[in-house]
């Protein structure tokens, strides 16, 4: 827009003066838990005490880190973050990639393969990215359990590539709705396959499309917190669940750079995507809960 | 919003004869297939299959004795249901609110060509990306009286300075709207501001040419553009409120006591830890009525204005 406040009156100047604070202010308010979080995860227990929440460290120390990594207690055991680390990635890259995947073949079938109901196919499908999954746990806990994947990382990959469907479709159907058809027609006058279209003629424009649902599945499927928590046991929880239990567990002195410590550690992988490719995370945002 | 109409034509396959053609001619359903089964048994098959169980007397484990709507009766009469519902009508309320008057503000600032506008954004947005785990660990931290916020002020002179709404029962629920705004506020912003950028320009022109100042234009000219903005925001964050599970798990357990239990909370403890499967049940069904509620007026809207173009 070209209504911007230019005229360099006294007044103008002002107003311009409050705008910038105003959007100051909002940057500190925004930036305060991750800098708190990252100082007293490098601060010393007796530092944190002495201290004031914002000081800067100084005495930095990663032990907290590398305690929060290998030996800090979750319930029971106490060995650290690193388990439930890679709990989440082997939960994380089969669910993003199966779901993603699947995703993609729906889209192509609803826009380039009409056929009567299709539509009526897509509002069913839709309809799966609104429910609250409350309404889903006791059910799904006794299916995994028929299906001999209770507790399993088997189980939450499944979980999430169902419950995921949904959005993937919605991606890449309404993505596939704005590619041109007339190309795939021609093809499939020349006799070209249902696949072979997909392989040569779709995938190759995809790759906008593909980022945004990566990125979007990762970043649900990691911050995930209710199935993992309803559907796993001890060895198999994914890296949230095992936050929630580190920051409880009260087992003599509490150490809150460690816990610090571990929520970076829980918030970094999706932190970093977003950093890297924040323009596709917010079309994701927009996309998979703007559009009905 | 997305559109229906495309140029595609049901090109159908060549009504061959062969076999393989006819297999051509299936295998968009035959793809399809999978995933409409997987819909009809996991998201229609669940939900009639947790109503089931809301008509029954399930404890410990499932069991199939209807009580026709005895629970929901129970429900009823549950005074730690009623606090929920009323949390969540107090969380859900505020945080919508604010986040829509916090997102509006600094889309509209941002949107006065300022410097390092990209910068500021990614700040605003990013604790978008973090689990609400992560959130509630981090707002437990700042607010625990002995060492977070309160003890900061106090060290800065002010002693009789009181920051204790974490452990009291009567505030507990407001930590959980500030934590949730911190978190979802900078995505409202977003919206806002590519609803801004969509507005076309001459209407606004047209408006200082009548000699109407700045915020009259944003007021009476602007706003009313971001109309369908709003609504969408409404029932993305109104969403959010109704499924909010983590953050209430992390921040505050649901406690001091109860006093900060939402219905999710609600349901996950009697389903899960208190053996009361029916009573859950039908807390999942009235949850899934409450996005039932928002969501059918908004699909009616959508629908509604997509036919008037």
């Amino acid at each position: 827009m070209d209504n911007v406040i230019r005229r360099r009156t006294p007044g103008a100047r002002l107003a311009r003066a409050v705008l910038y604070t105003v959007l100051i202010l909002a940057v500190l308010f925004y930036l305060m838990p991750l800098v708190v979080m990252l100082f007293t995860s490098i601060k010393p227990l007796d530092e944190i005490r002495a201290g004031s929440l914002l000081a800067m460290p100084l005495d930095p120390t990663f032990a907290p880190w590398a305690k929060a990594w290998g030996e800090a207690c979750t319930g029971m055991r106490c060995e650290g973050v690193s388990v439930y680390f890679f709990n989440s990635i082997a939960i994380v890259v089969p669910a993003v990639l199966i779901s993603t995947t699947i995703g993609a073949l729906n889209g192509y079938a609803l826009t380039k393969w009409r056929f009567k109901g299709s539509e009526l196919v897509f509002a069913l499908m839709l309809f799966g990215c609104f429910i609250p999954f409350q309404v889903v746990l006791l059910p799904m806990a006794q299916t995994l359990g028929w299906l001999g994947l209770s507790s399993s990382r088997a189980g939450l990959v499944l979980v999430h590539v169902i419950f995921g469907i949904a959005f993937t479709t919605l991606f890449f159907r309404n993505f596939y709705v704005s590619v041109p058809s007339e190309l795939v027609s021609a093809a499939k006058l020349d006799g070209a396959g249902f696949f072979r279209i997909f392989w040569r003629i779709l995938l190759p424009v995809s790759a906008p499309i593909i980022v945004v649902s990566v990125i979007w599945q990762f970043t649900q499927i990691w911050n995930d917190f209710l199935f993992g928590v309803a559907f796993s046991a001890h060895d198999t929880q994914p890296v949230t669940v095992a936050l929630n239990n580190l920051v409880n567990t009260s087992t003599g002195v509490k150490e809150y750079n460690v816990d610090m410590a571990a929520a970076m550690i829980a918030a970094l992988p999706t932190l970093v995507v977003y950093v890297l490719a924040g323009k596709y995370f917010v079309r994701g945002l927009t996309a998979g809960s703007v559009k009905g | 919003m997305s559109t229906v109409t495309t140029s595609t034509r049901p090109v159908d396959a060549a009504p061959g004869r062969t076999a393989a053609a006819r297999l051509q001619a299936w295998l968009p359903r035959l793809v399809l297939s999978p995933s409409i089964a997987i819909s009809l048994f996991f998201v229609y098959g669940f939900m009639l299959w947790t109503f089931i169980l809301s008509l029954t007397n399930s404890r410990m484990l499932p069991s199939y004795e209807f009580v026709g709507f005895a629970q929901y009766a129970r429900l009823m009469e549950n005074e730690r249901w009623w606090v929920a519902a009323t949390n969540l009508g107090i969380f859900g309320g505020l945080f919508v609110i604010i986040c829509l008057g916090l997102g509006l503000l600094l889309a509209i600032l941002l949107d006065q060509r300022i410097r390092q506008e990209g910068a500021l954004r990614t700040i605003y947005l990013y604790p978008m990306a973090l689990s609400f785990i992560v959130t509630g660990v981090v707002w437990k931290w700042l607010l625990n009286p002995g060492l977070g916020i309160q003890a900061m002020v106090r060290g800065w002179g002010f002693e009789s300075f009181t920051f204790d709404w974490l452990i009291d029962p009567k505030m507990s629920v407001y930590t959980l709207v500030i934590a949730a705004v911190w978190q979802a506020s900078g995505f409202v912003m977003a919206l806002f501001l590519a609803g801004l950028r969509g507005i076309d320009d001459s209407i606004i022109k047209a408006a200082q040419l009548d000699g109407a100042g700045l915020p009259r234009i944003y007021w009476r000219v602007v706003i009313p553009c971001l109309r369908p903005v709003v609504f969408s925001a409404v029932m993305i964050l109104s969403h959010i409120a109704i499924k909010s599970f983590d953050l209430v798990v992390a921040l505050t357990g649901g406690g001091p006591g109860y006093s900060s239990d939402l219905p999710a909370t609600f349901m996950y403890t009697h389903a899960f830890t208190r053996a009361q499967i029916g009573l859950g049940s039908a807390s999942a069904m009235l949850m899934l009525g409450g996005v039932l509620a928002i969501l059918i007026p908004y699909l009616y809207s959508e629908l509604r204005s997509r036919k008037h173009g």
